[in-house]
């Protein structure tokens, strides 16, 4: 048994902390708020550190590395609220790469962005593949998929598809009209398609409702797998990034309680305080131990990924929450306020815990997974 | 990143399941009463018949008749054991606890006429460090050594929480040899035979009327000058190298709380429970937490494995893990109803069982303090019996309370 980061790991986050370190992104994420424009462009540098090709096996000029790599890099991220399109890029990349596609060599090198477009599959409760809405607690059915010769067209549409503005392809998953899921790859240019780009509350999350309109794609030859797959690496990613953002939440604020007094005392020195920390911590912990739950299982026990994905992210996402409210307490009224950066976390937490069917959503498939093996 | 076994864990894996397969006809069965005294002999047989195959003891050092090995491999032991469906050692505290600390602090002498009884399940051992002033605060402990004229010593004083003591025939005892000096300072660890004069153990009855634990009064005790163990006036040290391995013994029993797949079961066997959304969140947030726990638990092991101390944050998974069976319990009574409370029943054991263990090892509240300080860094509490000596603690305290 051995759960140690390896010496290749541990440089891949350095570097990563390193690059990011360079850039003002926890500043950058508060200019946003104002003028979006102020967001820097970190493509480069991701292209630079080789992150496109993360997951692209080595025949088709990737790094050929595992989910875990690429949850480490999100952590890093997360850590600095870092405005990057991993969570659209990586699960697209993973799907294409089983697909063998062509454009792989070219997304390696960086000069294509591919996106992911999610779908959650059926659950025991919901036997439909389904996407995100633009309201309300339902969700919609994933888009649908006509054969057209050697085409497929494409209507539907999906909300708050993470990182899918300024796309150069999509990766859509529909379902044909057996209700077999489906992957096409489409172009963003391609007629009937509209990309319209929203920003909520956090403006370092890039995401735009996607309408699909007679849209013409490209089928890939799949089987479900990699379609389950992508649908739950999406959820390790943003497990890991939640993990990063609570550790800076927690270092920042343990910092702070150590430098605060009140009545003649650190306010660290309180229990109160003292134990909402040592929370941030407890549920700290637990996150890292499922991302390596679901970083082994991806590689060596898939049909365990969807449990261990679904984990990580009900607790990594329960564990933000919590962090984000825990670091503007231990400031007190200044923490609520512009002044200070506990805010831009708290605006993260948010909506991360709203995305891609929600954090609840994710507790909930955790249960499906366990009822489904308990029955006899 | 990988679960597997090395080869040479593979090695001792195989060789742990076919004598576990070979000899499975002669265990006793998993679970009885403590006050049943044939069950217990048939225990204290079973745990000499897995010292003699080396399946008890890993980590002890061969000389003392262990295997030498590390912790890994002490806990492929305990899976393969329980994969096989029989009950590991009887004494789990003496050899997972009291053994290592003899092996650390005893003497020559201590370690030859102790360890191999203790280890072949002939002598079995219990903890007296509790007392009913003395918890989480375990330097506060009262119970009195006093040099008699032999140079020997006299302990007085009265123990609580302690497991095995019905049928133990030695114990490690925690006491106060010099109370003008602060609390942490004057304390002295000793060797007692449970059948010296002197000593009387009551059994405590817990919330589900069973009496696991036990009271034990010391009136008079009288023991030898060989009876200290680690030196007079070092008994705090000593007590941290039996907690530490406390931390460890706890760490690696971790799937044993909470029946997770029989939680499961339940919940599946029943139509309403499976599809309400409010049961399932809390079915996602234990098996969760338990998942959790089991990770975290592989992560400790790779770094024990590595040479590496389990520090204070170790604690946190006990948190972790009362916690996810205090809500595995309360949500399989929700859905059964009141018939889960039924006294023979497979959850009403647990229900009344997990409240005190929330306390076992140092309260929830006390372990957070600990690690918030030691891990975090966070300042301590302002502390009322710095540096006092321990004989004036008790007037301040009273002053204190009068404000």
């Amino acid at each position: 048994m051995n759960l140690a980061l390896s010496d290749e790991q541990v440089l891949l986050r350095e570097s990563a902390r390193g690059m990011l370190g360079r850039r003002k992104t926890v500043e950058a994420a508060r200019n946003a708020l104002v003028d979006l424009q102020e967001l820097p462009d970190l493509w480069p540098d991701m292209v630079a550190a080789g992150w496109p090709g993360l997951l692209i096996s080595e025949d088709h000029g990737g790094a050929g590395l595992g989910a875990f790599e690429g949850m480490l890099i999100a952590e890093e991220c997360g850590r600095v609220l870092a405005s990057t399109p991993l969570l659209g890029l990586l699960p697209a990349t993973a799907v294409l790469d089983a697909a063998g596609h062509e454009s792989l060599p070219a997304i390696a090198a960086g000069e294509i962005r591919p996106v992911f477009v999610p779908a959650r599959p059926p659950g025991d409760l919901d036997w439909r593949w389904t996407v995100d809405q633009r309201t309300g607690m339902g969700r919609a059915p994933a888009p649908h998929v006509t054969t057209d010769g050697d085409d497929v067209i494409l209507n539907g549409s999906v909300a708050f598809v993470p990182d899918a503005e300024g796309a150069d392809l999509l990766v859509v998953v529909g379902v044909d009209p057996d209700a077999r899921p489906t992957a096409v790859v489409v172009s963003p240019g391609a007629d009937g398609m509209e990309i319209e780009p929203v920003s909520r509350y956090d403006a370092t999350r890039r995401l735009a409702h996607v309408t699909l309109d007679n849209v013409r794609g490209r089928r890939l030859e799949l089987d479900d797998a990699p379609l389950v797959d992508a649908w739950y690496l999406t959820h390790a990613l943003i497990a890991a990034e939640s993990l990063g953002t609570v550790e800076t939440c927690l270092e920042r604020s343990v910092e702070y309680a150590k430098e605060r007094f009140t009545f003649g005392r650190p306010i660290g020195s309180y229990q109160a305080i003292k134990h909402d920390l040592t929370e941030i911590l407890r549920r700290l912990e637990n996150a890292r131990g499922l991302q390596y739950y679901a970083g082994w299982a991806r590689e060596a026990a898939p049909d365990e990924f969807a449990l261990a994905a679904s984990a990580a992210r009900s607790v990594a996402g329960q564990a933000l929450d919590f962090a984000t409210r825990t670091m503007i307490n231990v400031h007190g009224g200044i923490g609520a306020t512009w002044e200070h950066d506990a805010p831009l976390f708290f605006r993260r937490a948010q909506l991360s815990r709203r995305l891609l069917a929600g954090t609840r959503d994710a507790t909930d498939r955790v249960a499906e997974q366990t009822l489904s093996t308990a029955t006899p | 990143m990988d679960l597997d076994d090395t080869p040479e864990q593979a090695e001792f894996r195989a060789e742990a399941r076919a004598w576990l397969e070979q000899h499975r006809d002669q265990a006793p069965p998993r679970s009885g009463s403590h006050e049943d005294a044939q069950w217990i002999t048939a225990r204290r047989d079973w745990q000499r018949k897995l010292a003699e195959a080396g399946l008890a003891g890993v980590t002890w050092p061969e000389e003392f008749g262990g295997r030498g090995l590390g912790p890994i491999e002490q806990v492929t032991a305990n899976q393969e054991i329980s994969r096989a469906g029989v009950p590991g050692i009887l004494d789990v505290i003496g050899i997972g606890m009291l053994g290592p600390c003899l092996i650390a602090h005893g003497s020559e002498e201590q370690k030859t006429r102790h360890l191999g009884p203790m280890l072949h399940g002939d002598e079995v051992w219990c903890q007296m460090f509790s007392e009913p002033a003395a918890g989480s605060d375990l330097a506060a402990v009262r119970t009195r050594a006093r040099q008699t004229d032999g140079g020997g010593w006299s302990l007085t004083g009265q123990k609580v929480w302690t497991t095995n003591a019905q049928f133990a025939s030695y114990g490690l005892v925690l006491a106060r040899t010099d109370a003008d000096v602060s609390k942490h300072k004057g304390l002295t660890m000793f060797i007692m035979p449970m059948d010296a004069l002197g000593v009387t153990v009551r059994g405590l009855r817990q919330i589900s009327g069973e009496a696991e634990f036990n009271e034990v009064f010391l009136d008079d005790v009288e023991l030898g000058e060989d009876a200290v163990v680690g030196g007079v006036g070092n008994g705090w040290g000593t007590a941290l190298t039996v907690l530490m391995f406390e931390r460890l013994t706890i760490g690696f029993g971790s799937d044993s709380f909470g029946s997770p797949v029989r939680l499961a079961q339940t919940l599946a066997a029943d139509p309403d429970a499976r599809a309400d959304s409010e049961v399932r969140h809390r079915l996602g947030d234990v098996i969760t937490e338990l998942l959790a726990v089991r990770f975290n638990g592989y992560r400790a092991l790779t770094a024990l494995a590595r040479g590496q101390i389990p520090g204070p944050e170790a604690g946190l998974a006990k948190v972790t893990m009362v916690n996810a069976a205090v809500a595995a319990t309360d949500l399989a009574a929700d859905v059964i109803g009141p018939e889960a409370l039924e006294a023979s029943g497979e959850w009403s054991y647990l229900i009344s069982f997990l409240p005190g263990l929330k306390s076992a090892g140092g309260t929830e509240q006390v372990l957070r303090n600990t690690i918030g300080e030691r891990v975090l860094g966070l300042p301590s509490e302002p502390r009322l019996d710095k540096g006092i000596p321990f004989s004036e603690l008790r007037t301040r305290e009273a002053q204190g309370a009068a404000g």
